[in-house]
């Protein structure tokens, strides 16, 4: 592998965590609060007026973090940002509260404000959060620090933070995504693997495109990826260590085609397909001991594997009906039971990390969709229709979902798009060029 | 013995240098330049042959053929490919030093995962087809690119029932 690749993790410094005392009462409880349920909602305004720079050196800082922070939130689009022109007062001092009246005046409901201080290789940012009509601070101040290169991860635990406190459910922004970068035109598709923060910043490459790469999947604690790679000449499932790109081609055996490789949830077992003979079945191997097991065994094809989070059920397809369906059987494998129970074909099933929920691509009468349905099949909704929409992937609340949308034709390109659960706020996510297969890591330490 | 050394050996004297499809030119080299395989449509076909020449590599190409058509999400054989398989096979085992790699490939209308699995069960039928008229089972390989490889890149069936392909790709090396 080449040399001129980053390391990805290597570059994250530690981020600490620490609590800052309160100004105010806290107010854990008030009401401001967002619940997140379905149909049309009006998105909370809020204002984050650039950190206050504590420093010379923090000044560069000071108002990108703001905006990275505002980008995070008004792209869940559950909150709207009050641009700054409009704001009437002035953040100068992030341990002074702040002046209610003015933000009330320009229907702030929300105001983050923070402070930034870099010192050598150390940056520490603070943060409040204020509830401006109950006039309280929500929740404690916080302080992150870290690297001066990982100044976007901290503007991201703040978001993550405010998020969190005001709507009752875990964040996703500081997260990185997997993918697949393609160039070259549709005859001649070069790929190579590559991944990027949630928002599509920090792109870094992990191979060149001499070879075709299908399907990365992070591990759950984020260090690994497993990808389909065609580099030995024939489709194999192939193990990278993120920090040394080394790679390692997983379960080679003479005649066969393996792909299709997910992670168990303690991140030792990898579910994949493996073909023999034009037969596609599911396999288990354990990385510790390279012991292999089969899973299925059915003249139908049996792919796409997804583990439950408790890692107890495995979620796949097959066309043993005749055509693409979902099933679930035990992770010890089995005949598994059918889920899916509309018309049309469903395939590249996955399992909530909440458990509640499986992700699915659907096509129905020559158009593709990205959906979502409870574990026993009810409750379908589509979220998404094209062309060509195709693999979902959690991000790590189990609200949003992000996915490839290629368009027809002979110009035509994959790009990455996101869509919340609720089918609400379909989003570009920006690329240097075309891409596909995105998969989510888990939010990063 | 294994054929992949060898096919890979034909490679280089075939002088498919100038062949842009990096998949060609992975360790095992797998798909040694028969035009129409994956990288059909800019491979230098140069030191294939002249299809006057029967036991050239581009008559096996264009005079016999060397692919065959599926229908939507379909691995049978159709009668018109089984045809094309009799020739196939025939010229196979006339010309005994060539090993053969099958490509399986999909259209584009169909999940990734899905269509590798198609593609692989395509080139499963070739070769089951070409053991049963005879074919050594040890001079073929199979591999699957579902939908990565579409010769034809417009998004109406036209081209839909071109990629929907296993092609036979000749290579050295089944004399061992």
């Amino acid at each position: 592998m080449s040399k001129a690749y980053f390391p990805l993790f290597r570059l994250l410094a530690l981020v600490a965590c620490m609590a800052l005392g309160p100004l105010a009462a806290s107010a854990q409880n008030g009401p401001l609060r967002i619940e997140i349920i379905d149909g049309v909602i009006e998105p909370l305004p809020f204002a984050v007026p650039d950190f206050v720079p504590e420093n010379a050196a923090a000044g560069d800082y000071a108002g990108q973090i703001a905006r990275v922070i505002a980008s995070d939130l008004t792209g869940t689009g559950l909150f709207r940002e009050i641009p700054r022109e409009a704001h009437i007062a002035r953040v100068t001092s992030f341990d002074s509260t702040i002046g209610y009246e003015d933000w009330k005046a320009i229907n702030a409901q929300a105001v983050i404000t923070g402070a930034v201080q870099v010192s050598g290789d150390r940056i520490v940012v603070k943060f409040r959060l204020f509830d401006v009509f109950s006039g309280q601070q929500l929740g404690e101040g916080l302080q992150f620090a870290g690297t001066p290169q990982s100044w976007r991860r901290m503007a991201h635990k703040v978001a993550d933070a405010a998020y969190a406190r005001i709507t009752g459910e875990g964040g996703y922004f500081d997260s990185r995504v997997v993918f697949v970068s393609e160039s070259g035109p549709k005859n001649q598709r070069l790929k190579r693997l590559a991944v990027m923060d949630y928002d599509g910043a920090n792109v870094q490459y992990l191979t060149d495109s001499s070879s075709i790469v299908l399907g990365p999947r992070f591990s759950p604690s984020g260090d690994r990826i497993l990808y389909t790679s065609y580099a030995t000449g024939f489709p194999r499932i192939t193990l990278m260590d993120v920090g040394s790109l080394r790679t390692q081609t997983l379960a080679e055996q003479d005649g066969t085609m393996t792909f299709a490789p997910r992670f168990s949830p303690d991140g030792r077992r990898v579910v994949f397909s493996l073909e023999r003979g034009g037969n596609s079945d599911l396999y288990m191997l354990d990385l510790g001991s390279g012991g292999l097991t089969q899973l299925t065994n059915a003249p139908s094809i049996e792919t796409a594997p997804s583990f439950s989070p408790d890692g107890s059920q495995i979620v796949f397809e097959s066309d043993r009906s005749g055509t693409q369906q979902l099933y679930i059987m035990s992770a010890g494998g089995g005949e598994g039971r059918r889920i899916s129970a509309g018309q049309g074909r469903y395939g590249t099933p996955v399992w909530s990390p909440r458990g509640d929920l499986i992700a699915f691509t659907k096509q129905h009468q020559g158009r593709f969709h990205i959906g979502v349905m409870r574990t026993d099949g009810s409750e379908e909704r589509l979220l998404t229709a094209s062309f060509l929409d195709e693999g979902p992937t959690w991000a790590p609340n189990g609200r949003v979902l992000m996915f490839t949308r290629e368009t027809s034709g002979a110009g035509g390109a994959a790009a990455l798009y996101s869509v919340d659960i609720s089918g609400r706020n379909l989003r570009q996510i920006p690329t240097d060029g075309p891409a596909s297969d995105p998969a989510w890591s888990p939010l990063l330490p | 013995m294994s054929l992949l050394p060898k096919a890979f050996l034909l490679v280089a004297a075939l002088g498919l240098a100038a062949c842009n499809n990096p998949d060609r030119f992975g360790a095992a080299g797998a798909g040694a330049g028969g035009a129409g395989g994956a990288g059909s449509g800019f491979i230098d076909t140069t030191g294939l042959g002249d299809p006057n020449d029967p036991t050239s590599i581009a008559h096996f190409n264009q005079r016999v053929g060397d692919r065959v058509l599926f229908p939507v999400d379909q691995h049978t054989l159709t009668a018109e490919g089984r045809s094309t398989l009799q020739g196939q096979a025939q010229w196979l085992n006339t010309n005994t030093s060539y090993a053969v790699i099958i490509e399986g490939h999909a259209d584009e209308q169909g999940t990734r995962d899905y269509n590798l699995s198609l593609g692989s069960r395509r080139a499963a039928a070739v070769q089951n087809f070409l053991i049963s008229q005879g074919v050594s089972a040890g001079r073929m390989r199979t591999i699957s690119y579902g939908k990565e490889r579409p010769i034809e890149v417009c998004s109406t069936e036209e081209c839909y029932s071109k990629n929907r392909r296993a092609v036979t790709v000749l290579s050295v090396g089944a004399g061992s």
